[in-house]
């Protein structure tokens, strides 16, 4: 990686750009919050500073947040990193007690206990010429850095985002700013066409006969509309498995997932999958594994805060 | 004193209470509750203090265990702690949780040629470990430090150890730690009721007392790259001690059921994550009514007393192989007969069959006949055609033992085997100049005292690496005769007056 040929055993003596100044490793516990944006009422956005982690991020990879010694272990897909000011952004939808908590207890200013990551294998940036990216639910910030990086890697770049009304609409100027053409759906018609993602995707798809690619985030039965859409083109269809996790760091295996009839670990062997390889209806049945608990902490959480029901969760 | 004959000797091993089992069996306290000093001086009464003694070579650090008992007869305890501690730094740890009938205890002469039960050598080495802790003992070494720095990958045994010899030559030492506490399997994997977490606790702080900062949440290959420590980041030489965490499955039909999940994930969530006090800490745990466990080394032993304790009715083990072959130490396999755990040796399952709603409710097993040795010298276990049957079970454990973890193979130019463990030469250099490696992701998945062993040797060959002379090789005295001192300097802390080489 370094060039630099004066490198010695003892680098403090020579500042460089790629070496890291020790103060900079010295926040490895508790890390601060510093932008909180609120997109809608379940989905808010947190910039925590980590300047070695922003250096280190590519698209596709995700972190692992924990709030305080008592929490979960809460994975995260990075939705974008700023290597100058040495941050990176988590979007998150709050669904059950874990995130509801997170929303009401992170505001800037103070630190979360641990961010651990990048983790994950890189998605491929593929020398695709004309790509369509693909967001749904908790799938739209993160299909920003992959939009931003096939940009940047001189793609043509379709992007298709959906939310259910125009209210929740956020990050548009963002993503115009990375994509040669945007297409919002939105389930009630308020902004952009009505209907699925996938009728973004049919659309692409019949006005440019030349697609190489689509990648598609968001909850499984969203991704799996979209491979089963781009199926009968044979269009290359990469997704983002997000199964629970414990560790992250393929220790536990409660992230296997299948895929071309093998079993593969989400979090060191993906998140990122062929789209059309993957059993998605073994995904979501395990995603249902710890539902009455999760049941169970969300009534008590709410409870002890007094706070409304969660809304219906998108999935 | 005339020499202690294996008629002199007390003939019973002094008592060490334990638990009961079946109030036991329904928390996670501490199991063996260790000798008291009476005791533990009555099993120093029965060592031989054999002139060659075979407990030595039997310990794979070799710890001079006639040294240490000889100390404490004298009661010379901190002495005998100071023994003890020039060959493990985890005396606590080891004394509980060494496998020590295939070690010290199984070659020891007074079971061995006395036909009796071997001395007690993990439970008194585990006294003095937890009295060196309750006493606050510490070598004080006298730290001279150098301008080397060393960054260690990982936590768990081998990690600390290395990390501690480091130190003590004088290396600034940096430990990065992927989950977001310390300790590896210590931590992670074996259980409060068998290793209290405040024993590990304890060889972290010590660990930290020797100026040693331990990072936790970094993922070491993702954050940064092994290579980015030593070209940009300033390390001077680096440790690789990641285990072989990987839990391994079967492939058989219907391993992804709900309810079908590895022990590792069954002791992170209890363990690390504390699910066993959930709701109030976040992480959940279903323990089912009727567990079934697969395999039978220790990790399947934890896991299976890990849910008899989180309230399972029946926790049940299923092994292809017989009682002699398991792998578990002897005397977790007792306590977990003990705790009601029901054995089926000679079962091999191999489908998993699942409801309407894709939880697991049984196993298909086959039942197995010992057949011709395989390549490890142990009978292989064959199946009895037309034996198949069905075995209830709402949840299902897989123990089959681990692989190793991915993340630096694929990150970096390290050199793996063809199984995905590093490479390394006898002095635990992998192919990258500066890298050193030891422990589970070097031998695969072994004991904490192979681990801890590991540990020391890279830290001597990256001592070596690094230049750096230390008088254990210097200065150690031909002939003996010096007891405890040497040119004035405590023989403790020989490890610690060093000469940087030119
Ligand atoms: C790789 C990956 C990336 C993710 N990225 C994002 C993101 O950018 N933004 C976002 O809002 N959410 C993301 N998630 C999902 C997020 O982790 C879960 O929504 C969160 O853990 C729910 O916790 P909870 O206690 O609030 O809800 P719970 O009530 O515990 O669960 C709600 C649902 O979330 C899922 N879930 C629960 N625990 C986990 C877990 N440990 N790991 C994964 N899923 C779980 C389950 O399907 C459950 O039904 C991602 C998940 C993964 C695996
Ligand atoms: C349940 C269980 C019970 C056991 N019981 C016994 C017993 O009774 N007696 C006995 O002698 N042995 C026992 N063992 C085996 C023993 O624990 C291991 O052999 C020993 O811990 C190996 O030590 P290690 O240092 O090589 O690795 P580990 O203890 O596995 O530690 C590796 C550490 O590295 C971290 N890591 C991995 N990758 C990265 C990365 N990329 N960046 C940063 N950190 C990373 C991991 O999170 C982990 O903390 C048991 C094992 C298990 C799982
Ligand atoms: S470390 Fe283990 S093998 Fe060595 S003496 Fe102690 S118990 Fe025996
Ligand atoms: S989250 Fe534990 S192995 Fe992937």
């Amino acid at each position: 990686m370094s060039s630099s040929e004066t490198q010695g055993s003892d680098p403090a003596a020579q500042p460089g750009q790629d070496i890291m100044p020790n103060d900079e490793m010295s926040n490895a516990t508790g890390f601060p919050i510093v932008t909180r944006t609120d997109f809608s009422e379940t989905t808010f956005l947190l910039e925590v500073e980590h300047p070695q982690m922003a250096r280190a991020a590519r698209p596709g990879q995700f972190v692992i947040v924990m709030l305080d010694d008592h929490g979960e272990r809460i994975p995260l897909t990075i939705a974008d990193f700023d290597r100058d000011k040495g941050t990176v952004t988590l979007v998150i939808q709050a669904v059950g007690k874990s995130s509801r908590e997170m929303q009401a207890r992170c505001q800037v200013g103070q630190t979360l206990f641990g961010i651990a990551g990048p983790m994950g294998i890189p998605s491929e940036v593929s020398h695709a010429k004309k790509v369509i990216c693909v967001g749904g639910g908790l799938g739209v910030a993160p299909i920003f850095p992959q939009a931003r990086a096939f940009k940047e890697a001189g793609a043509y770049v379709i992007g298709v985002v959906g939310f259910r009304s125009a209210s929740l609409v956020f990050w548009e100027e963002k993503f115009r700013s990375v994509c040669d053409e945007f297409i919002i759906c939105t389930d009630d018609g308020t902004a952009g066409i009505k209907g699925l993602v996938t009728q973004g995707i049919e659309t692409a798809i019949t006005t440019h006969g030349d697609i190489d690619e689509v990648v598609a985030i968001g909850p499984p039965i969203m991704m799996r509309a979209c491979a089963e859409t781009t199926r009968p083109h044979g269009i290359k269809t990469m997704v983002s498995l997000n199964p629970i996790m414990v560790d992250g760091t393929g220790m536990c295996g409660g992230c296997r997932v299948r895929v071309d009839n093998k079993v593969k670990f989400a979090c060191v062997d993906g998140p990122d999958f062929d789209g059309h390889a993957v059993d998605f209806d073994d995904l979501m049945a395990r995603l249902q594994r710890y539902r009455p608990q999760e049941a169970a902490a969300m009534e008590r959480y709410s409870e002890s805060c007094k706070r409304l029901l969660v809304e219906e969760e998108v999935r | 004193m005339a020499r202690k004959t294996i008629r002199s000797i007390p003939q019973e091993r002094a008592p060490m209470p334990v638990l009961d089992a079946a109030e036991r069996a329904t928390n996670f306290d501490e199991v063996s509750l260790g000798f008291d000093e009476p005791n533990a001086l009555v099993e120093c009464e029965r060592c031989l203090i054999c002139p060659e003694p075979a407990c030595v070579a039997g310990c794979p650090v070799e710890i001079d265990i006639p040294g240490f008992i000889q100390k404490m007869l004298k009661k010379d305890y901190h002495g005998a702690w100071d023994t003890l501690t020039d060959s493990t730094f985890l005396p606590a740890v080891c004394g509980r949780v060494c496998p020590q009938e295939d070690q010290c205890e199984g070659v020891c002469a007074v079971a061995v040629s006395g036909g009796l039960e071997p001395v007690a050598i993990g439970r008194l080495e585990r006294w003095l470990g937890d009295k060196a802790v309750k006493e606050g003992w510490k070598k004080k070494s006298h730290i001279e430090t150098n301008r080397f720095k060393v960054g260690i990958v990982g936590s768990g045994p081998a990690s600390m150890a290395c990390a501690a010899d480091l130190a003590k030559a004088g290396c600034k030492v940096t430990v990065f730690e992927a989950l977001h506490a310390p300790g590896g399997v210590l931590r992670y994997g074996i259980p409060e009721f068998r290793l209290p977490n405040s024993v590990v606790d304890a060889e972290i702080a010590n660990l930290e007392a020797l100026g040693v900062e331990i990072r936790c949440n970094t993922l070491v290959g993702r954050l940064f790259t092994v290579e980015q420590m030593l070209e940009e980041m300033g390390f001077d030489a680096v440790f690789v001690g990641t285990g072989a965490g990987t839990p391994k499955f079967m492939d058989i039909p219907g391993e992804n059921l709900n309810g079908v999940l590895s022990a590792n994930e069954l002791l992170t969530r209890c363990n690390l994550m504390h699910a066993g006090d959930f709701p109030k800490f976040d992480t959940p745990l279903e323990v089912g009514r009727k567990i079934a466990v697969i395999g039978s080394g220790n990790t399947a032993m934890d896991a299976m007393r890990v849910s008899k304790r989180l309230g399972a009715e029946e926790v049940h083990c299923v092994y292809r192989r017989t009682e002699a072959e398991c792998p578990a130490r002897q005397e977790e396999l007792h306590h977990a007969q003990e705790e009601g755990i029901e054995f089926h040796w000679l079962t091999a399952p191999v489908e998993l069959l699942g409801d309407a709603k894709n939880n697991v409710r049984a196993l298909r097993c086959l039942r197995m006949e010992l057949g011709e040795p395989d390549d490890s010298g142990r009978r292989r276990p064959v199946p009895v055609p037309g034996s198949e049957f069905e075995f209830e079970a709402d949840t299902v454990v897989y123990a089959i033992g681990t692989s190793p973890n991915p993340i630096l193979g694929q990150t970096s130019n390290i050199q793996l085997n063809k199984w995905g463990y590093i490479d390394t030469d006898d002095e635990l250099a992998t192919s990258l100049a500066g890298v050193y490696a030891g422990g589970d992701i070097v031998t695969g998945a072994a004991t904490v005292i192979l681990a801890m062993g590991a540990g020391r040797r890279a830290a001597a060959s990256i001592r070596r690496y690094l230049g750096i002379r230390d008088s254990m090789s210097v200065y150690e005295p031909e002939h003996s005769g010096f007891e405890n001192t040497l040119f004035g300097i405590d023989m403790s802390e020989k490890n610690f007056v060093h000469l940087r080489q030119i």
